[in-house]
């Protein structure tokens, strides 16, 4: 592979030629007959060029950078200490030069080299965390030990770190050694390293590592190349024996420039050490070290560099290279170099001969570096341009590259000034609850009362569980298993039925979407908090705070540019819902809800138009746009919950079967259908050009895979049509009709990103060729798809993308460590809210034939929101027209279905037969008059949906356009209302006779309608009578006084009592608050108290002497409860309480005895006609048949015929309660 | 009535093993003249209630009731007309219509063949009068009337308050013109929870010091004092239900409540002692 570098370098092939025999494997007319022998010479080798260049480039720049910027990891030992996301600083960019791309395999091999490949790869499990070690948004390692350990399966260095062997080894500091001397921006592993940016392995060169590893070579994959410390038993495959040809010659190369380069090291006149350069202090850890300069003028072979640089760039361009973002990240790096600390031998001039060879290194110096870096840049100007302001003004004001190509920093500058776009985020809504609706939620909805009643109990214990994990998941110690993990299997062990599972599954759902759709509580962190605080700040400040960061362990850190899968901010609380469920049901269910939703999300129609003239001011293209990135953010939510899931199952902490376990494995997972057909909507997608809609979403999907899914045949073919996808994604042709730039820098950077995940074969990328092609991929649009329309823009760019943000963090972090340059700079982010909207109605899936095609073209050629106005419109009415049909015929039919049961009842009798069969009656009666429904239906969406249209769209419309679309609502609404009501009237009827019947059934029943005719207050009530439970509440007090037992001093004064009774008639005749209870209360209490009146029980406060009541006051205070009984209660009175032996009884404890009050009340009762003299007579009856004292007997004999000596009036006429309520009161008082 | 931790405490404190009658009351009120009688009230009520949860049990064992029962017939026997049974209950520290269930239940066992069901039982406690012995309708009614805790006229009472501040509160909404859902209206729609009042339209409680407001969707009124255990209960019983379902919302404690329960109001649970008064409603015309 060196050798095509070589021979471009000695310019016998020219870049454009190489590139294009790399990237289409086919001469073109266009190269040179002298080149075309070259490269073809060189066939076999092809595809393995890319990743040894890549390979190269790292390896180069390890040797000549081995300090980062002012990173908090700087000093090993402090480093060791932190956690591994300490701080905001790159830390992708380890793992982004330590590796090695794989080798692809020769096209002999290539059928078992993936399996034999895949099982030597050693999966290096990091240590198995616990269940509940999930940290706040923290990777899925989160997932503990049932997972596949993302970070640890690539974590290379810091599972087996090939520091190790090293420094056992080295007797003098070892330059070499990346461990002590991090390249660029390098944090040293970590636990919880970051993983996906795998692919570069480290080979540092050095005398030790050859001889400990002789036979390592650069593509060799990169596990093979790391002694490991703990070597597993899959590894034991000597990799030399399984290598093929292609890669031993390499091997050999390699091993010939190792050797050369130990030459070097040894020649060099400080090997060992670095020596201070020019008075410049130790690296020390913070910022505020002096950064070597970079001088133009001291580049040591520009042509080469240039050649490399431009080679590099093709490929970059090309799509070759894997994750575009990646190998940016690597070029500011290198632009950002702070210092070299490698020997001077680098400066010396290198020998002639040597120029053209790989054998001299390629950077020898800083200025290298960022000469190298500037010509990459420049070629990559058209995506910096895109880049959000604040990355570029950090380039515009980078110093070196003003200094490298003032011409790249003025376009910078240009872009900056000229960059309208602000990458702002939303803030996260506060955690709003999903919305009870009752169409769906109540209790019709539920199979039975049971099911209704767990599932409210289950709503509420869900959102107990989200709140306490709201305030608690981010303090240290706390676990979600331990704290909520048995509460949740609880709620969970509840849902019994299906159907159950399925409303539960729709309140998660929903609030996941609710509380997760904007990037929430990771969304802060998307762009780096840190950055935009640090630009607020002030460089100078910015030392110091990247120390204070270094302590706070940051959350909201993306984890460098090539970041595992996880799950920020509350998506955590779903995760591991999930996981702590571990229902099997909820699950199924949730996958089934996931994927309709992701299917309807999928298939919306969404905007197919240009913005118009006006580009971004048009208000409707900015709804456009934003209801794009509202759909593509929830279905990348619920993709992601959907892989997560769907997979689960399938991910562990063991490393991936190897062999004929594999094999059964495969064959076993080949019988699965996927779970959603995904490789049929990709295919949909992309030939309906909305790829920009269907792959991001896709990639979150995978990105959860495991390690079998990609070497099933179905997944496979997913891959290879991403793969081409991804290579067709050219930016800098930017045709008509073809995808918009930011639309395909979305899609490079999803799928750059996907190719990084640990599950996604190493090798696959690399891979692909000559599998063509299920699908032709072909994004030159034939017709206009969503993928033309810039329905992209920066802000979802970087809110899909947060991995872009890293790109400025390693250029603010050069900033500061630069002293003071470019601080001040205050950038104010100003929060804009996002629509926290649903996503718009669903257009109704109906009408076919001409008239429907008819619609579709006449919408064509409408703005969008005409459309969506329409559909809007005709669903709404639709529904209402459903409503309303139920309020209006069904109730009148209801009503009937009323009369009719009252004529059998009265007919048949009080029983009128059995229910059920009077249902059937009723119905057979009622039910045909539904087909009026229809009829009625489609004059109301007649009525109804022209105003609307009409109010809804703009003023201006055309009135040709209006009617047109008028029309079309009025067919949409009545399409749809009819369709409900065809299906569903005859059981609607059937279901609200039922119930009517049911309920005049229960009206008919001995429920007494105790209350009867109630009036109300009078209209010139004020209601400021006294409350009803404050006299309850005095009267009470009034009664245990009587009662007893009392303080000597206790007593009332006749005139409160006297108020008493004047407040209750208040209170009575106002019946604002007055409720049956408090009234019935009342009543009892009021005739307590006549009684206690009547046997002078009442402790009258005054002197001593007497304690008693003035009969005269007595009889005045009877008169006023007779009237109150008379005229102000509603309910009945239980005046025959006065007459219980009870009652009664009071008066025997008097002496003597009195009683003329009793006779006196009896005869007002009779005379008032509140009671009847039999009812008297009856009770008087009764009560000498109770046990008393033999003298109280006979006064009650005498009583008694006192009583009936009373001239016989007349039976009175005004029996207020008797007439009222005949009969009942009695009963109800005794109840 | 809005009072701190360390107030309420203090009230509370002197309330441990008071009986709840009529002087008790009389005494707190002299006690805390500057709270209001209301508030005080409730205050006992809910506390004595918490006394009586704890020790309801140690009263109904067996040999306890025996025990009771045994005292009350003796002291019948002496006088009948002295408070047998409600010295009985002060003197055990139970609550005085408490003991009268218990010792009519333990009654109706001896003279009845079937024992008594609790709607009979209930009855009787209603409308003493219905009970077969005259001595024991006394005692029991007596311990009914000087009871201000438990007993069928504080339920009524309690009952009648909690009404009465619904319509209140109705009328408020009335008067400031804020359509809203009632209790019945939901629950004939099919809700599951039924909050007093869900607004059609929700508004804004302005806060004197805060710079934003607080939406309102929904608003409770609970016609006691908010203290921690019942308030505790209201949360996890209807006001986070509530929020689960229409977000965030008032609850009114007429009596009062104690002022660091007030702590959810970020989440959208507010407390206030009274309706609010600087609310913003939403604008119906952009004119």
């Amino acid at each position: 592979m060196a050798a095509v570098l070589e021979s471009l370098l000695r310019e016998e092939v020219s870049v454009e030629a190489a590139v294009r025999w790399i990237a289409r494997s086919a001469q073109s007319s266009e190269d040179d007959p002298g080149e075309a022998a070259a490269l073809s010479a060189l066939q076999p080798l092809r595809k393995e060029f890319v990743p040894f260049l890549l390979n190269f480039l790292r390896e180069q720049s390890s040797r000549v950078l081995p300090q980062g910027p002012p990173t908090p990891a700087k000093a090993p030992g402090a480093s060791a200490a932190l956690p591994a996301r300490a701080g905001g600083q790159p830390r992708g960019s380890r793992g982004a030069r330590s590796q090695l791309f794989p080798p692809t395999e020769a096209p002999s091999t290539a059928a078992e080299a993936p399996l034999a490949r895949r099982g030597g790869r050693r999966r290096c499990p990091g240590p198995a965390r616990e269940r509940g070690g999930r940290g706040p948004g923290g990777p899925e390692e989160g997932v503990g030990g049932e997972s596949v350990p993302w970070a640890g399966g690539r974590r290379l260095r810091g599972s087996g770190s090939p520091s190790g062997p090293s420094l056992a080894l080295s007797d003098p500091p070892n330059l070499s050694n990346l461990e002590e001397f991090p390249p660029v921006g390098l944090v040293p592993p970590g636990p919880a390293g970051t993983k996906p940016s795998r692919r570069i392995n480290p080979t540092p060169v050095s005398e030790e590592r050859s001889l400990s590893k002789p036979k390592t070579c650069f593509t060799s994959p990169p596990i093979s190349c790391v002694p490991s410390s703990q070597p597993s038993a899959l590894d034991t495959s000597p990799w030399g024996l399984g290598l093929p040809p292609g890669c031993r010659s390499l091997q050999e190369e390699r091993e010939m420039l190792r050797k050369e380069r130990s030459k070097q090291l040894l020649q060099s006149p400080v090997p060992t050490c670095p020596p201070p350069e020019s008075g410049s202090p130790l690296p020390s850890r913070t910022g505020n070290l002096t950064d070597e300069p970079a001088d133009p003028a001291r580049v040591s072979s520009r042509q080469r560099l240039e050649l490399v640089a431009l080679v590099y760039s093709s490929c970059i361009a090309e799509n070759l290279v894997p994750n575009l973002f990646l190998e940016l990240f690597f070029v500011l790096q290198l632009l950002t170099a702070r210092r070299m600390v490698t020997a001077k031998h680098s400066d010396r001039e290198p020998s002639p001969d040597a120029l053209d060879s790989l054998e001299n290194p390629l950077f020898q110096s800083i200025h290298d570096c960022v000469f190298f870096a500037v010509q990459v840049l420049e070629h990559q100007f058209q995506v910096l341009s895109h880049l959000d302001k604040g990355t570029l003004k950090l380039l515009a004001e980078n110093e070196r590259l003003l200094c490298f190509s003032p011409a790249l920093q003025g376009r910078l500058r240009a872009a900056y000034e000229g960059s309208v776009a602000k990458v702002s985020l939303a803030m996260p809504p506060s955690a709003q609850a999903v919305s009870f609706q009752p169409e769906t939620d109540n209790r019709a909805n539920f199979s039975s009362d049971r099911a209704f009643h767990t599932f409210k109990k289950q709503r509420d214990v869900f959102y107990e569980v989200l709140r306490e994990w709201e305030d608690h998941h981010e303090e240290p110690g706390w676990d979600f298993e331990k704290g909520l993990g048995s509460r949740i299997r609880a709620m969970m062990g509840q849902l019994s039925t299906a159907c159950s599972h399925s409303h539960f599954v729709r309140l998660f759902q929903k609030q996941l979407l609710q509380m997760c759709q904007h990037p929430g509580g990771a969304g802060a962190a998307v762009l780096g908090e840190a950055p935009d605080v640090l630009s607020m700040l002030g460089a100078d400040k910015l030392g110091r705070l990247r120390r204070l960061q270094e302590r706070l362990v940051a959350p909201q850190s993306s984890g460098g540019p090539c970041p595992p899968p996880t799950f920020p901010g509350c998506q955590g609380f779903f995760r591991d819902f999930i996981l702590s469920a571990s229902s099997f049901q909820f699950n199924q269910h949730l996958m089934d809800s996931l994927s309709l939703k992701i299917r309807d999300l999928n298939g919306l129609a969404l905007p197919q138009q240009e913005p118009s003239d006006d580009g971004e001011s048009d208000v409707d293209w900015q709804g456009e746009r934003r209801q794009f990135a509202v759909v593509l953010l929830s279905l990348r939510l619920l993709a992601k919950f959907l892989g997560f899931v769907a997979f689960l199952p399938y991910r562990g902490p063991e490393p991936p079967p190897t062999g004929e376990l594999q094999d059964s494995i495969l064959a076993l997972r080949s019988q699965v259908p996927p779970v959603l057909d995904v490789r049929a909507l990709l295919q949909q997608g992309l030939r309906a050009h909305r790829a920009v809609l269907t792959v991001p979403w896709l990639v979150e999907f995978l990105s959860f895979a495991d390690h079998v899914v990609p070497l099933l045949d179905y997944y496979r073919s997913v891959f290879t049509l991403l793969l081409h996808l991804h290579r067709s994604l050219v930016l800098s042709q930017e045709n008509e009709g073809e995808m918009c730039f930011l639309n395909k820098l979305l899609l490079l950077a999803v799928l750059g990103w996907l190719f990084q995940i640990p599950t996604v074969p190493e090798d696959l990328f690399f891979l692909e060729e000559g599998q063509l092609d299920p699908f032709e991929v072909d994004t030159v649009a034939s017709e206009h798809g969503l993928d033309s329309v810039p329905v992209v823009d920066q802000q979802l760019l970087y809110t899909c993308c947060p991995y872009i943000g890293e790109l400025r963090k390693l250029l603010a972090s050069w900033v500061s460590g630069s002293s003071g340059r470019s601080g001040g700079f205050v950038r104010k982010i100003t929060p804009t809210t996002t629509t926290t909207t649903g996503l718009g109605a669903q257009p109704p899936q109906t009408s076919q034939g001409l008239q429907a095609q008819l619609a579709q073209a006449f919408f064509h050629n409408q703005p969008p929101s005409l459309r969506r106005t329409v559909e809007f419109v005709a669903e709404r009415i639709g529904s209402n027209c459903v409503k309303h049909i139920k309020a209006t015929l069904v109730a009148d039919l209801v009503h009937q279905a009323e009369l009719l049961l009252q004529e059998q009842l009265v007919t048949q009798g009080q029983d009128g037969g059995d229910p059920a069969q009077l249902l059937e009656i009723l119905c057979s009666q009622l039910c045909p008059h539904g087909a009026q429904a229809l009829t009625q239906g489609r004059e109301f969406c007649q009525r109804k949906s022209p105003g609307a249209v009409r109010a809804l769209l703009p003023e201006e419309t055309p009135a040709a356009v209006l009617s047109s679309a008028e029309s079309i609502a009025v067919g949409l609404a009545t399409e749809k209302a009819c369709a409900w009501l065809s299906a569903n009237i005859t059981a609607l009827i059937r279901r609200e006779v039922k119930a009517a019947v049911s309920r005049t059934l229960r009206a008919q029943g001995p429920e007494p309608a105790a209350w009867g005719e109630r009036r109300g207050c009078s209209h010139a009530c004020e209601h400021h009578a006294p409350l009803p439970s404050h006299l309850i509440s005095e009267i009470k007090d009034v009664l245990s006084l009587a009662v007893g037992p009392r303080d000597p001093e206790e007593g009332v004064s006749p005139e409160h009592l006297e108020q008493l009774l004047g407040q209750l008639g208040q209170t009575l005749r106002c019946r604002q608050f007055l409720c049956p209870p408090a009234e019935q209360h009342l009543a009892k209490c009021s005739v307590e108290l006549a009684s206690l009146l009547v046997a002078d029980q009442i402790p009258v406060l005054g002197p001593p002497a007497q304690h008693r009541l003035e009969r005269g006051q007595a009889r005045r205070l009877l008169l006023m409860l007779l009237a109150l009984w008379k005229d102000d209660f509603q309910g009945p009175v239980p005046l025959q309480l006065l007459l219980s032996p009870r009652n009664v009884g009071l008066l025997a404890d008097t002496r003597p005895r009195e009683w003329d009050l009793l006779l006196f009340l009896l005869r007002e009762l009779v005379e008032k006609g509140l009671m009847g003299r039999l009812e008297i007579e009856a009770c008087l009856g009764s009560l000498r048949e109770a046990q008393w004292p033999g003298d109280f007997s006979e006064e009650l004999a005498t009583l008694f015929n006192l009583f009936l000596a009373e001239p016989h009036l007349p039976e009175p006429q005004l029996r207020v309660c008797e007439l009222v309520q005949p009969n009942r009161g009695a009963v109800l008082a005794q109840s | 009535m809005i009072l701190t931790k360390a107030q309420y405490d203090e009230i509370a404190q002197c309330l441990v093993s008071v009986p709840p009658t009529r002087q008790s009351l009389r005494k707190l009120k002299q006690r805390f003249p500057s709270q209001s009688q209301a508030t005080l009230l409730s205050i006992f009520s809910q506390e004595y209630q918490k006394h009586i949860k704890r020790t309801h049990a140690k009263h109904h064992t067996s040999e306890a009731i025996e025990s009771y029962y045994q005292r009350y017939l003796n002291g019948v026997v002496k006088n009948g007309a002295a408070p047998v049974l409600l010295e009985l209950a002060n003197e055990v520290d139970y609550a005085p219509s408490l003991m009268a269930r218990l010792i009519l239940e333990r009654f109706l066992q001896e003279h009845e063949e079937t024992p008594p069901s609790k709607s009979v039982i209930n009855s009787m406690l209603r409308d003493p009068s219905q009970i077969p012995d005259g001595v024991l309708a006394n005692q029991v009614y007596q311990c009914i009337v000087n009871d201000c805790c438990y007993g069928p006229l504080v339920d009524c009472i309690k009952h009648a308050i909690g009404h009465e501040h619904e319509i209140l509160l109705r009328d408020l909404l009335l008067e400031k013109n804020l359509s809203f859902l009632d209790e019945d209206q939901l629950r004939a729609k099919g809700y599951d929870k039924t909050p007093d009042f869900i607004l059609q339209v929700p508004v804004v409680m302005l806060c004197p010091l805060a710079v934003e407001g607080h939406i309102i969707h929904w608003i409770e009124s609970k016609a006691s004092f908010g203290d921690e255990c019942s308030h505790h209960a209201y949360l996890h019983d209807q006001f986070w239900s509530y929020w689960n379902r229409f977000g965030p919302g008032l609850v009114i404690y007429w009596y009062g409540f104690i002022q660091e329960l007030d702590c959810n109001r970020e989440r959208g649970i507010l407390l206030k002692a009274s309706f609010p008064t600087d609310i913003v409603t939403l604008c119906h015309s952009i004119a």
